[in-house]
């Protein structure tokens, strides 16, 4: 679906509002929205709200060989995916560039800086290491996708634990989590990005911009940097000029943010920790808020199933029982069987109309029984052509017979009626039971 | 000319303890439920897995089909995206539940709300209502039933595994008696939603 555009009246107004030092959330110049971090019940799940933008981060494992020029190193493998939930523009096959630009600087920002230690995931030099895995969904889109997105990929990562490994000579064991608790991965630091946007060519400066505000800024300057003040990723897209001592100003604000958030994080981590240990209740489920009118939850409930058996038995005398199905296939070559006799072809009716006048009475074609899953097919018996045929149908065909006494021509028909479609959905679940019971 | 309708469901298909064994039939895990938890979409749900889960979209589809009013939105295309957040066992059942959420929180006309529920059938015939993922996996037969909310009439059934008529029938009471208790939560979740106080 196409991004709805931005009115001019409304860019006048953030514009001129950022002039006077205004945001439409009330937020200052540097401030960030609310973060809150939630885990599930898996190790390495994870979810980032930034404001409105939500990130849900997954983490897993597998052991595979490693590549050829690097036998002792384990391999790292980042996808963020927009969702289409996000946004009603981000359609399957539609978003690339900001999707590459977003992956891209995910993956600088996260294997470049070597935060992962990759040595450690090296289990047999040049023949099995640990493929670790992080896939990051964006949920909804409220602006700042490369924060919230940089957060929760560290978050997964320092949250997740992988299986447990011994190797014995020639023997790897790979214990389950029931045997031995899993490992941490060993992570040396933890880089979070930092978006500035500017605005009338880079008069005016804006940390984490929400939606509306990346909609009308002039560019973007993202800085990845960790709390002990290195910079590990620095890129600057828009096209704006920026001035060194501006460059400068907004690493130093960074760095202070990222001293914030990374604070935030390890109190989110050590709660989990506490409450895992501890035997308490975690996962996303805890975390929908009580209070909250949106939110409703309910308990365990149990249900009185005692009157099931007699109920069923009910039913089924009933019932009548199941009719007669054909059910001895013919076998026509080896490897060809035939059960049943097919719905009668009316693929060939349009130009063929003339031969069925020639051939008279009989059209049963005999067509290879084919289960239709989705749809329901009713056939009646052919057999009088008085009768008039219907044939129950699928989203696009309705066959209306015109003359029932003669051949019939069939038209196809585009079908609108929604009803005809509830009905039919019953069937193919009956003939299944049928099929079931008669083998 | 055309418009389109998102809707949103995010599924939680957890338990926060592990599960405590329970005897034979019959409770339901706790479940909890957030609406309008997005502030872009008016109502969507996506899968993790993709490719291999097509036959899992379709079901869900054809449920939504038989229940939602197309008529009264022609030209219309209504997206339901569904995002599996964890899957601890009823995946199925968990992604209808969300997807009729959903929709009644997009404010799609319906003419019946619809929920799904998953039973279990072990090899000694015990049935288990909403089984966890282990005791999906060592289950005889794993049905799962989307039920409507005006007369229980069965929607849609998607089962895995050998079974009988009779324990088929049970199933299904089972599932209906399942039923009107999710249809309860609905009810007073959309009820404490709308309230005034």
């Amino acid at each position: 679906m196409k991004e709805t555009p931005l009115s001019n009246c409304e860019r006048r107004f953030l514009l001129r509002a950022i002039e006077e030092k205004k945001r439409l959330d009330g937020r200052q110049t540097y401030d960030y929205r609310n973060i809150r971090i939630s885990f599930g019940t898996d190790y390495g799940c994870c979810m980032v709200e930034l404001g409105k933008t939500r990130v849900l981060g997954q983490v897993s494992c597998e052991l595979v060989s490693p590549k050829l020029n690097r036998a002792t190193e384990g391999i790292l493998f980042f996808n963020l995916e927009l969702s289409q939930m996000a946004a009603p523009a981000f359609e399957p096959g539609r978003q690339s560039d900001l999707l590459v630009k977003l992956n891209r600087l995910l993956e600088r920002c996260l294997r470049n800086s070597k935060c992962i230690d990759t040595e450690s995931l090296c289990v047999v030099a040049g023949e099995k290491v640990w493929q670790i895995r992080v896939d990051l969904h964006l949920l909804n889109h409220d602006g700042n996708i490369i924060d919230a997105a940089s957060i929760a990929a560290i978050v997964a990562l320092c949250h997740f634990r992988r299986p447990d490994v011994s190797v014995q000579g020639d023997e790897i064991t790979l214990y389950t989590p029931e045997e031995r608790d899993p490992v941490p991965l060993s992570i040396h630091h933890m880089p979070i990005c930092v978006s500035f946007a500017f605005f009338q060519q880079g008069t005016y400066l804006l940390v984490d911009p929400n939606e509306r505000e990346e909609r009308v800024m002039d560019g973007l300057l993202v800085i990845a940097m960790n709390k002990h003040r290195e910079i590990c990723t620095i890129q600057s897209s828009g096209g704006i000029m920026l001035l060194k001592d501006q460059v400068l100003r907004c690493s130093k604000i960074a760095g202070v943010k990222v001293a914030e958030i990374t604070e935030l994080i390890l109190k989110a981590l050590e709660n989990d920790q506490k409450v895992r240990k501890e035997g308490g209740k975690f996962g996303f489920a805890e975390s929908i808020a009580n209070q909250r009118i949106t939110a409703f939850k309910m308990e365990k409930a149990p249900i009185d199933t005692s009157d099931v058996e007699e109920k069923a038995e009910e039913i089924i005398a009933e019932a009548e029982p199941p009719s007669e199905v054909v059910s001895t296939p013919v076998l026509w070559t080896p490897g060809t069987a035939q059960i049943g006799e097919g719905v009668e072809n009316s693929w060939g009716d349009l130009e063929d109309s003339e031969k069925e006048d020639d051939e008279g009475g009989g059209d049963e074609a005999i067509i290879l029984d084919s289960i239709k899953m989705d749809t329901g097919v009713e056939v009646s018996d052919i057999g009088s052509q008085d009768a008039p045929i219907i044939l129950s149908d699928s989203e696009e065909e309705e066959m209306i017979i015109l003359e029932p006494d003669k051949n019939p021509k069939k038209i196809r028909t585009q079908t609108t009626s929604a009803k005809q479609e509830k009905a039919p959905s019953k069937k193919p679940v009956k003939r299944r039971k049928k099929k079931r019971a008669a083998n | 000319m055309e418009e389109e309708m998102h809707t949103d469901a995010k599924i939680r298909a957890e338990i926060g303890t592990g599960c405590s064994p329970r005897g034979p039939g019959c409770s339901l895990r706790h479940f909890a439920c957030e609406q309008n938890l997005l502030s872009r979409p008016d109502g969507s749900a996506s899968f993790l897995q993709g490719v291999a889960e097509k036959s899992r979209e379709r079901l869900i589809r054809n449920t939504c089909e038989a229940v939602i009013l197309g008529t009264l939105h022609p030209r219309t295309s209504i997206t339901v995206v569904l995002q599996v957040v964890s899957d601890a066992g009823s995946l199925l059942a968990c992604c209808l539940n969300a997807a009729c959420m959903a929709l009644v929180d997009a404010g799609v006309p319906m003419r019946a709300l619809f929920c799904g529920v998953t039973c279990a059938l072990d090899s000694d015939g015990t049935l288990v209502l909403d089984p966890t993922s282990k005791q999906e996996k060592e289950a005889r037969a794993v049905l799962t039933f989307a039920l409507d909310s005006v007369e229980r009439k069965l929607l849609m059934s998607s089962t895995k595994g050998l079974y009988s008529d009779s324990e088929l029938q049970q199933c299904l009471a089972a599932a209906q008696a399942a039923s009107q208790h999710v249809f309860r939560f609905y009810r007073e979740s959309l009820q404490r939603r709308y309230s005034k106080s």
